[in-house]
């Protein structure tokens, strides 16, 4: 028999025609939608004069341009009112579920996916928003698409794609302490850069990935775009399986053991091939940041920043332009640049598991002066968890504000901006010019990191403060 | 939606050399709050192209009148970051009908094609004669010809072919969507929905 990757299995399923030297015609099983890339195509759609095929398998919530503050009252900025507007408005009319502001399962599309249960291993999943690789987490084919794809998903629940070449990242070890998943892809992404992964799709593997949480593998494959790729997926195991039982919209009962056996198929074969693989140490990898603006330009905490010793012209003129842009020199260490922001939140680290990160190591501190501290929960579930669990008193106690659900100053949309010249270090996942607002300078970096940033004010190895934390214990 | 059909393009360039230019950068965020697809051309490359007070910084390639062209020759790694189609919008409604690049982001690429805007891959060194070409003479003009999939520096002769599946090409040349040909299959999709 073939030998197929997981990749290749869940890929080969979801084909209805190939045409010969063009693209496959390749069916969704489930699309999520937002206000801001979907109002176009609903708009030609009808003038298109189609309706949605099926609209059960369309899911819908406002997140991009959403205020994190007052989502009771209407919203101020008359432009991201009628995006939303238009959202009810297109989703009312055509029959398709909204998570709308205020209700129970609002918030950012990535983050209530999986929350609810609508992310299962073996589906097909598309957004218009590239981070929709996040969903990849559950052994699924997850990717990001354009309007143009939104409206054929919405006319014919199918897009035309060629299949991607197969990369596999394999991870194996132990992680050390202080080290987390985020610092695990922001380490990969500094190896291969923020192009290495162009024209492929990634299986992440090994012991090091498979004894990850479900939240922490959610930030691994969420950052696969972010060096090139269409998406990165993880073989579905146990792990998974505990993770979805009991969700809202998770199998039960039968059906449920049905779903269970089949998930247990979906893994590469031994012995099947892939267009290109890469294999690093769990020991290897330490607390990462960002110095530049692409999520490529990272380094350990502790390192100092590459010179452009041996640089091609081409590239040190782009890699200048990048540092000029964030203030820094070649050279310069990381430790001890003083920052003015931290931003905990967003669809690659804005779950509980975060928030709990967070408050766990500033429980009983108090952030530093300079600082403006700002969480942003991914989901309402999230935020309520955060109560019940009293991380939101711990956390409000070390002077961080906790806002309402949203993608907030990860995209700066809304009013969350950083304003102009400041330092952010932020748990999101784009680090590019005016990212976090105009002129704003973003620093990418793991919960953890960010924690012991708002801490000390300056940028901060978090074992250090580990060790010296043990050390007065 | 359907868009001006594609032939052969003979243009001038407009060169921008920066590396991984991403899709905040050809769009940033806050302008993507249209509901419709109108003006977003007025900012592509925003903060590049004007200050915080809204006036144009004259460094920037846009607003050099030296440079005009429907052709946007662009630095490796061009369009990464986000999915957002405005960014090609914005590229399509400036003007541009064409991007060469030595290096293009996936879903970029992807989006380039489904409105009209050809997305052109030629070699690094092709990428470097064409700048030192406009850098040396800014009329310099290239010849981009689907049919023959070649991309031509007029000036020298020079030529490279490029890579697109015969199924877009024809899209390209036709001024056709996807939709079109997917809602043809319609039977067969509810099909294979219905065994799912
Ligand atoms: S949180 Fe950021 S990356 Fe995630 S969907 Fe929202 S804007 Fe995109």
């Amino acid at each position: 028999m073939e030998k197929k990757t997981l990749f290749d299995k869940i890929w080969d399923a979801h084909v209805i025609k190939s045409i010969p030297d063009g693209p496959d015609v390749f069916f969704i099983d489930k699309h999520f939608i937002h206000e801001v890339t979907s109002p176009v195509a609903f708009l030609n759609l009808e003038k298109r004069g189609t309706k949605v095929m099926f609209p059960e398998r369309t899911v819908a919530t406002p997140d991009h341009n959403v205020p994190t503050i007052d989502q009771d009252k209407t919203i101020k900025d008359q432009l991201s009112r009628m995006q939303v507007e238009k959202l009810r408005e297109n989703c009312k009319r055509h029959g398709i579920d909204l998570h709308d502001l205020g209700t129970d399962h609002h918030g950012i599309v990535h983050v209530i996916g999986p929350e609810l249960g609508i992310t299962q291993p073996g589906m097909t999943i598309v957004c218009g928003d590239s981070h929709t690789s996040t969903h990849g987490a559950f052994g699924t084919i997850a990717f990001g698409i354009g309007t143009s794809e939104v409206e054929m998903v919405f006319a014919t629940q199918c897009i035309m794609q060629a299949k991607p070449k197969k990369m596999r990242i394999t991870v194996d070890g132990t992680l050390g302490r202080g080290v987390s998943s985020k610092d695990i892809i922001l380490y990969i992404i500094s190896q291969i850069s923020a192009s290495g992964g162009t024209g492929y799709f990634i299986e992440y593997a090994g012991s090091a990935i498979r004894s990850l949480s479900m939240e922490a593998r959610m930030t691994i494959c969420n950052m696969s775009i972010e060096m090139g790729a269409r998406g990165g997926l993880i073989a579905p195991d146990e792990t998974t399986f505990n993770y979805l039982e009991g969700k809202d919209l998770a199998p039960k009962g039968e059906a449920w053991d049905q779903a269970v056996a089949y998930w247990k198929t979906l893994k590469t074969d031994e012995g099947a091939e892939f267009d290109l693989e890469y294999h690093y140490n769990a020991v290897d990898i330490e607390p990462m940041i960002t110095y530049g603006t692409n999520p490529g330009m990272g380094v350990k905490v502790r390192e100092s920043i590459p010179t452009t010793e041996g640089m091609k012209e081409s590239v040190k003129k782009s890699y200048i332009k990048s540092l000029d842009y964030m203030g820094f020199k070649p050279g310069e260490p990381m430790k001890g640049k003083k920052i003015d922001y931290v931003f905990v939140g967003s669809c690659t680290n804005g779950r509980i598991e975060d928030l709990r990160t967070v408050a766990e190591f500033v429980k009983g501190k108090k952030k530093a002066d300079n600082i403006t501290a700002w969480i942003v929960p991914g989901s309402r579930e999230v935020e309520k968890k955060a109560m019940e669990e009293g991380l939101v008193q711990i956390l409000e106690e070390a002077g961080f504000k906790l806002r309402q659900p949203g993608c907030s100053a990860c995209l700066a949309m809304n009013d969350d901006k950083i304003p102009s010249g400041k330092y952010a270090v932020s748990t999101s996942n784009r680090n590019f010019e005016g990212r976090q607002g105009p002129g704003s300078r973003t620093l990418l970096a793991s919960p953890l990191t960010v924690a012991a940033v708002a801490i000390t004010g300056e940028i901060t190895d978090p074992r250090d403060l580990i060790e010296e934390l043990a050390l007065e214990k | 939606m359907a868009y001006d059909k594609f032939d052969v393009l003979t243009s001038r360039m407009v060169p921008l050399s920066t590396e991984n230019v991403d899709t905040d950068q050809i769009i940033p965020a806050r302008f993507l709050k249209a509901t419709e697809r109108k003006g977003f051309g007025d900012n592509l490359f925003r903060d590049w192209r004007y200050d915080s007070e809204g006036n144009p910084k004259p460094d920037f390639v846009l607003n050099d009148p030296t440079y005009e062209g429907k052709i946007l020759l662009a630095g490796r790694n061009f369009g990464s970051g986000s999915s957002r189609e405005h960014a090609v919008w914005a590229i399509y409604d400036y003007g541009f009908r064409c991007v060469v690049s030595s290096f293009f982001a996936d879903i970029f690429k992807n989006n380039c094609l489904n409105i009209g805007v050809l997305p052109v891959t030629v070699t690094p060194e092709f990428a470097d004669e064409l700048f030192a070409a406009v850098e040396a003479d800014p009329s310099a003009e290239v010849e981009v010809d689907i049919n023959k999939q070649t991309i031509t520096l007029l000036s020298t002769g020079r030529s490279e072919s490029f890579d697109i599946n015969s199924y877009k090409k024809q899209n390209m040349k036709n001024g056709f969507d996807d939709i079109d040909y997917l809602l043809n299959l319609k039977t067969e999709i509810q099909a294979f929905e219905a065994g799912r």
